[in-house]
């Protein structure tokens, strides 16, 4: 009795400090304006719910499973929800008595309104706490619902409730006639809602068959008889390729707003393809990686700008595809440069002097000396855009297919070398460096080969971020850059070619879609970064042991005798 | 001409002399050990063989060319090869590829030829997969193949260690304390590889061990180590019952005791 009581309070404090939190930073306030479902519910309100449900979940998961569904299941977890409800309530009373605005300027008469549900007296907080009341047996119903209609229901309820948070992102994609029916300019239509819930569930619910019978056909396909399967299944594949690739160009009118997201993700995938050959292969850990896509940028912009007299009395401006090897060139080159002083150094030292290199570049691009050169603090603008003859590559998702096609350059060189004498070499090195030495490999061109790859990657991702923008700044190239490139392999999965474009859609894209989250944007992030890395550590697509295409061409059907993890 | 000379070779750390004017001379094709207690030298003497090391006097000649200048990448290219006495595998990849990198000095490409898909990269990429799996199933861990090396069985390691340095088919191959952590029967099992080893793949064997029972069996020289200095050498009989031997292993006046112990294990077999 002693122990559940405990429990009970515990996670009801801790949530209880979670929403004191998140209203008294104005998060509940601010986020009340948007209606996710018409007339239901609001962000804001979404939120406190979540922290009711958490709670409970939470008070639940440490009790044993048989004893969740008894008396003391249904006691802890409402116990601990009503102690988040009294927290709020007790704050909902000192608001006006203590003037508590004069400390958080958020805890003010309108929080008050939304922690009531528009009620005065009594009646207000007996609402706050009968709906954390509901949050929190949302948590013991699901207990109820027998398997595996728990989860499919409650994804479809997740999903649904997701794409009334991002509907400026989901809304747009839709044809018009369907997208005013489903969605207000806010969230969800009541009707919207059940729809996509039922939709969602039926298509949770037969997916795993469905899945099933495509991995029969594909398992068919192997036999010899399989002829047709596999031709059929190619055409498939080939299809859903093409939708794919002309799906911007249909799409183009509608979200120029995700293109411009979608190009931002694709420059930071192949600035992630990049780095990954020197982390997460080679295991060289580069924090001034800034440096090479900062000389790509400049590069391209310094020689076909109209601007910079002081340049143009020698070279006249050039067009995009005349500078690009040029600028891939210089940071394939000061790849090379800045391998050769850090080949000795190792893990913490190595990373430090690379962090300087990236410093340099972007104090050297800063600085009045270069002015006449690289533009000064002003930066550059008027930066050629690439062309086909006549045509000039100028909208976001136009832009798009050119980055696309070097995401697949990028994914070929690196899987190429992955399973290669050199990518071996920089694997051997990454794991042991002292091993790899005994084995007789050469560690020095190894390595330097890694920056080399690496900053060639970097240096085209720069040369096209500058052209797409324009126009480019110093501070665009600030250590940040670095970091971000490197979080993005982390929370993708070091090593693991699909976990760059994971990481990068995670890192890249979510802050954009967190957009919803207004000035609350970066405190959401953090939080999913950090939940992010304590359930999946080894990031969101790890790489497993494969076995690689020479492999499967010589031991064939040996295969199936060995073990495989 | 021994295949591997060392000539009154000599490390120090700080004060302490790791290696005090050993000279060893290893004979080709023969399985020559190197005991002593523990902190004797002995692995300071490897780290000296492959070049992690700088010798500070004396010289080291392999084929009768010194060594003991060039850095351990040459040295591994002019074939000599190392196992560790707590292994050291490249635990995030496969068993399998473990071995290709053992055979990286024996492959040619580099950067364009995978990029490009030369054909002549990918039939050495083909032999190659073939020859490593000829060698993990020779050491019989072929079925591991493709399990990540760390998540190997402790025994599994140590023979996918010994296999990744035959892959660089080297011409001598060191092995510091290949039975570490084995039971009786391991042990027995590892010694009569090793001697399976310098038949089928006609290589010189270079062993340190502490526990010196272990080595008598298939040594055909012994050279004793003590505080860094070379106390005894000669066939494990000789070196059997030198008394300085026995004295470096159980202290001074154990010599006695020692050889009565011997000789009556002697009459009993």
């Amino acid at each position: 009795m002693k122990t559940q009581l405990r429990l009970m309070f515990r996670a009801g404090l801790i949530g209880g400090l979670i929403a004191l939190h998140l209203t008294l930073v104005g998060m509940v306030e601010a986020l009340n304006k948007r209606e996710i479902i018409e007339d239901i519910i609001t962000l804001g309100q979404l939120l406190l719910m979540g922290v009711g449900l958490g709670t409970a979940v939470y008070a639940l998961g440490k009790l044993p499973r048989e004893r969740r569904t008894q008396r003391e299941g249904w006691w802890v977890a409402l116990g601990a929800v009503s102690v988040v409800a009294l927290i709020l309530g007790l704050l909902a009373l000192a608001i006006k008595p203590l003037n508590l605005r004069f400390m958080f300027q958020n805890a003010s008469p309108a929080l008050v309104r939304i922690l009531t549900f528009d009620t005065p007296g009594v009646l207000g907080l007996v609402k706050l706490w009968a709906f954390l009341l509901f949050s929190g047996a949302l948590a013991l119903v699901y207990l109820y619902i027998p398997q595996p209609w728990d989860r499919t229901l409650s994804y479809a309820v997740g999903i649904t409730l997701l794409m009334g948070i991002l509907r400026a992102l989901v809304a747009p994609l839709l044809p018009d006639i369907i997208s005013d029916f489903l969605f207000t300019p806010s969230g969800l239509t009541q009707i919207g809602a059940v729809i996509l819930v039922v939709l969602w569930v039926l298509f949770l619910h037969y997916w795993p068959d469905f899945k099933a019978r495509l991995e029969t056909w594909q398992k068919e396909a192997q036999t010899p008889q399989g002829a047709p399967i596999r031709r059929r299944l190619n055409i498939a594949f080939l299809v859903a390729i093409l939708v794919l690739l002309l799906l911007p160009a249909i799409l183009r009118d509608k979200g120029s707003y995700l293109f411009e997201v979608l190009d931002m993700v694709g420059i930071y995938i192949i600035m992630g393809l990049g780095l990954n050959i020197v982390v997460g292969f080679a295991g060289l850990l580069d924090l001034g990686y800034v440096a090479f896509f900062a000389i790509g940028a400049y590069t391209m912009a310094v020689l076909t700008t109209p601007e910079l007299p002081f340049v143009r009395q020698y070279i006249p401006p050039m067009n995009f595809w005349e500078a690009l090897p040029i600028a891939l060139l210089l940071s394939l080159v000061s790849g090379i440069l800045l391998g050769v002083p850090v080949l000795k150094t190792r893990g913490d030292y190595l990373a430090i002097i690379t962090l300087g290199f990236g410093e340099i570049i972007r104090l050297l691009v800063i600085s009045d000396l270069l002015k006449p050169i690289l533009g000064g603090a002003q930066g550059i603008t008027g930066v050629a855009r690439p062309t086909f003859g006549s045509f000039v590559v100028n909208e976001s998702w136009e832009y798009f297919y050119i980055i696309l096609v070097t995401i697949g350059i990028g994914i070929f060189i690196s899987t190429r070398l992955r399973d290669s004498r050199l990518g071996r070499a920089w694997k051997a090195i990454r794991e042991d460096e002292d091993v790899a030495v005994a084995m007789g490999i050469d560690h020095v061109s190894a390595k330097l080969t890694a920056f080399a790859t690496g900053a060639l990657l970097a240096g085209m991702a720069g040369a096209l971020f500058s052209s797409r923008l324009y126009s480019i700044a110093p501070h665009s190239f600030n250590v940040l850059i670095s970091i971000n490139v490197l979080c993005l392999l982390i929370v993708g999965g070091m090593g693991s070619l699909p976990g760059v474009v994971v990481g990068a859609l995670a890192l890249v894209g979510l802050p954009e879609l967190l957009r919803e989250f207004a000035e609350f944007r970066l405190l959401v992030y953090g939080a999913a970064l950090v939940i992010m890395m304590l359930y999946k550590p080894e990031g969101l697509w790890p790489e497993k042991a494969r076995v690689s295409r020479v492999a499967r061409e010589v031991f064939g059907d040996r295969l199936k005798t060995l073990k495989v993890e | 001409m021994a295949l591997l000379e060392c000539q009154h070779v000599t490390k120090r750390f700080g004060g302490l002399v790791a290696v005090n004017q050993v000279d060893l001379q290893v004979e080709p094709l023969s399985i020559h050990s190197v005991i002593g207690p523990n902190g004797a030298g002995k692995t300071t003497l490897f780290n000296l063989i492959t070049g992690f090391y700088r010798v500070d006097e004396g010289s080291i000649l392999f084929e009768g060319e010194p060594i003991h200048w060039l850095s351990p990448t040459h040295i591994a290219r002019k074939g000599i090869a190392r196992t560790y006495q707590n292994i050291r595998l490249f635990g995030d990849i496969s068993v399998l590829e473990n071995v290709l990198i053992g055979m990286h000095t024996h492959l040619r490409s580099w950067v364009f030829e995978p990029i490009l898909g030369i054909r002549h990269f990918l039939d050495e990429e083909r032999q190659a997969y073939k020859r490593a799996m000829e060698l993990l199933e020779y050491m019989g861990i072929g079925e591991w193949a493709f399990f990540k090396a760390k998540n190997l069985p402790y025994g599994q390691q140590r023979r996918l260690e010994i296999a990744r340095a035959l892959a660089l088919e080297p011409k001598l191959l060191l092995l510091d304390e290949p039975t570490a952590g084995m039971n009786p029967k391991e042990t027995e099992e590892t010694m009569a590889l090793i001697k399976r080893l310098r038949d089928d793949f006609n290589i010189t064997i270079l062993l340190i061990e502490h526990d010196m029972r272990v080595v008598m069996n298939i040594s055909d020289i012994v050279t004793v180590l003590d505080y860094g200095e070379k106390i005894s050498e000669g066939t494990p009989e000789q070196v059997r019952s030198d008394p300085r031997v026995i004295e470096a292993y159980l202290g001074r006046g154990a010599a006695t005791a020692m050889a009565m112990a011997t000789s009556s294990t002697a009459q009993g077999d």
